[in-house]
């Protein structure tokens, strides 16, 4: 299987997109003649030409609700935000145009479109630039979030975000933009949106993830088994619809549950999956849910204060140790 | 009356409106007069809940520039859409009706006063935040440029809305990338109840445009023939590839900001002159008598005819059920 940057898996899934069906176009800051503010755009416009790689002026709120115009008439938009940190310039369109006009519609109008570019922390930019908008997006009925880890996801997620006949919301992330893994060949793989996905199978403890916290659980995955613990991590993938049946089956296995994300604690993803757990799996729990996040800081700037903000794979491995009763 | 004489020299070159054109015009604004006068009353007896924006006083701008459109045009407006959406095709009893939240509501009841559409009749709506739909319409009228087609699309907002940054967002790119949208601003001169003159530093709205290189125009928005004309002028300007421009419609409504606004920031006198001088419906029967188009008899004829209308669309407002409970967990997503 070829390997492949997850920035260049997420172009190839536009371009196949963009040759499978006219209506789908790109547009945002810098992705045509700039070839993309971190390149993920490389080469589009040379094949597709300005028509449909459009440079738009800064101005997310415009941009955003041409596109969920151009969507409620039938055309595909890929909306690219330079990094989510921007989109809340345009957050009332996703919310508001996007996500509600099918309800509010009776079911009449419809907006198929996605809004993609990175999200969360990328490194020492500060407050501004460094927000995880998981639990802002997967708040939402009308939307569809999704937020992959590797560069198979990345590409087969997309994919199926660009066909998808809904708003979807497409956090990526700078941090993996470069990382590389294999990706399967052909126009036809997809990834379903709305499934987990099991990365690393383990009896001892659930740790639940997505994004650039898959990687850190996986790496915190190998410190705990030199320590004879086993967790199994869990890549969610899709935010919202959240697979919690794929959750809540691995814990009826372990028992145990952390869950890991980058953004705020405060009504977070892991918030809400531990919420599900007690709904759903009260029972099957024999210790407390922990989760793993980001502090409840604006994210700083000095190096060492940003590692200290940011969760890190040693806070893995404590908060799977107190699961087990090891700490 | 001088409205008849400006629309001689219309630069358009499409045709005058017709004894028929005008006959209609003046049963589609008839009608919406008396179907928002039902839905006033509607609203005070308690069939009608949350906000209700009613369209009186303002019925020629939607009426006239409906008449200038074509097959697949898009409208989109804000939160005072029953006018537009009655003008784009939909029932008075659908529209009524999803007023008084029914299943039979055009949007089952789920959308309320300020979310109404029609796909068959290309209205998108009906949108509650304040100059959202001007950035969706352009999104409109950049479907039409993608494609290549030479639809257009119409978004309307308000002198308030003509306030929002991203109203100055969707110009910039709508003239940047040529993209046939008429953005029509119904200068009602009130932004809910702060006037034109407290919250525009230049008041003259058609100007909007002009850093942007578009062109505007200031309408007579109480006279249907003249927004006629306008309208056409703007369409055959943006089917033409010229781009986008602006129509600002000087206009005026009678009833407050929504049926909760009592109106005290102008005077009840200052309503009464403009019902009794430039009333559009009043305006356009004395053009019809003038030129012996319609005499008492058709007037009363029409009446009749339109208050059938609206007894019937009230009547099935009230009778239609409420949604069943299963409708609260559809329409989230398309499966």
């Amino acid at each position: 299987m070829p390997v492949q940057t997850v920035r260049e898996a997420l172009r190839d899934a536009m371009a196949e997109e963009m040759r499978a069906s006219p209506d789908v176009f790109l547009m945002g800051e810098e992705v045509a003649e700039y070839q993309g503010a971190y390149k993920v755009s490389q080469g589009l416009l040379q094949e597709f030409g300005p028509k449909r790689v459009i440079d738009t002026p800064i101005t997310e709120m415009g941009f955003a609700g041409i596109g969920s115009g151009a969507a409620m008439l039938g055309l595909r938009p890929i909306v690219e935000f330079m990094t989510f940190n921007f989109a809340m310039q345009a957050i009332d369109h996703i919310l508001n145009s996007a996500a509600k006009t099918l309800y509010m519609s009776g079911g009449e109008i419809k907006c198929p479109i996605v809004f993609r570019g990175p999200n969360g922390a990328a490194s020492r930019v500060a407050a501004q630039h460094s927000q995880c908008y998981a639990s802002w997006y997967g708040h939402v009925p009308g939307l569809k979030v999704v937020s992959p880890y590797s560069a198979a996801d990345a590409k087969g997620l997309l994919k199926s975000a660009i066909r998808d006949p809904n708003p979807v919301v497409f956090l990526e992330n700078e941090l993996l933009y470069g990382q590389s893994s294999e990706v399967p060949e052909g126009a036809d793989v997809t990834v379903p949106i709305g499934k987990a996905s099991i990365v690393r199978q383990g009896r001892d403890v659930t740790v639940v993830a997505f994004s650039i916290m898959v990687g850190k659980a996986l790496q915190a995955a190998e410190k705990l088994a030199a320590d004879g613990i086993e967790i199994e991590v869990i890549d969610l993938r899709t935010i919202r619809p959240l697979d919690t049946e794929t959750v809540i089956a691995s814990l009826k296995r372990t028992n145990r549950l952390v869950c890991c994300e980058e953004g705020w604690p405060f009504a977070g993803i892991s918030a809400e999956i531990a919420m599900v757990v007690m709904e759903q799996a009260f029972d099957d729990l024999d210790a407390p849910v922990m989760r793993v996040t980001g502090k409840d800081v604006p994210l700083p700037y000095a190096a060492n204060l940003e590692k200290l903000a940011l969760p890190q794979i040693d806070d893995i491995v404590t908060a799977v140790k107190a699961v087990c009763n090891k700490g | 009356m001088a409205v008849a004489a400006k629309k001689k020299d219309k630069p358009g070159g499409t045709p005058e409106p017709t004894r028929d054109d005008l006959l209609g015009y003046y049963r589609q604004m008839l009608l919406l007069r008396r179907f928002e006068e039902k839905a006033g009353q509607m609203y005070g007896m308690g069939l009608i809940g949350g906000f209700c924006h009613l369209y009186i006083g303002q019925e020629a701008v939607a009426t006239g520039i409906h008449a200038a459109l074509g097959q697949g045009d898009s409208v989109i407006t804000g939160y005072r859409c029953h006018a537009h959406l009655i003008l784009a095709g939909s029932d008075p009893k659908a529209v009524m009706a999803e007023l008084t939240g029914r299943a039979g509501g055009v949007s089952k009841g789920k959308g309320g006063s300020m979310h109404m559409f029609s796909e068959k009749g290309h209205f998108f709506g009906g949108h509650g935040i304040v100059g959202a739909q001007v950035a969706l319409g352009a999104g409109l009228a950049f479907a039409n440029w993608y494609r290549g087609n030479d639809r257009v699309a119409v978004a309307y907002f308000g002198d308030g809305a003509s306030n929002q940054g991203q109203v100055f967002e969707s110009f910039n790119m709508a003239a940047l990338w040529k993209l046939p949208a008429i953005f029509v601003i119904e200068n009602n001169q009130y932004a809910m109840g702060t006037s034109t003159a407290r919250h525009a530093a230049i008041r003259e709205l058609y100007r909007r445009g002009e850093a942007f290189g578009m062109d505007g125009r200031q309408v007579d928005g109480m006279d249907v023939i003249a927004v006629r004309a306008a309208a056409e002028d703007a369409v055959a300007h943006c089917r033409s590839g010229a781009g986008p421009i602006v129509l600002e419609m000087m206009t005026y409504r009678y009833r407050g900001h929504s049926m909760s606004d009592p109106a005290k920031y102008r005077s009840k006198e200052e309503v009464a002159r403009v019902r009794a001088e430039r009333d559009p419906i009043e305006r356009l029967r004395d053009h019809l008598v003038e030129n012996k188009f319609a005499d008492d008899e058709l007037f009363k004829e029409i009446d009749k005819e339109i208050k059938a209308i609206v007894n019937e669309a009230a009547e099935f407002a009230q009778n239609s059920p409420e949604p069943d409970p299963s409708e609260l967990y559809t329409d989230i997503h398309v499966n």
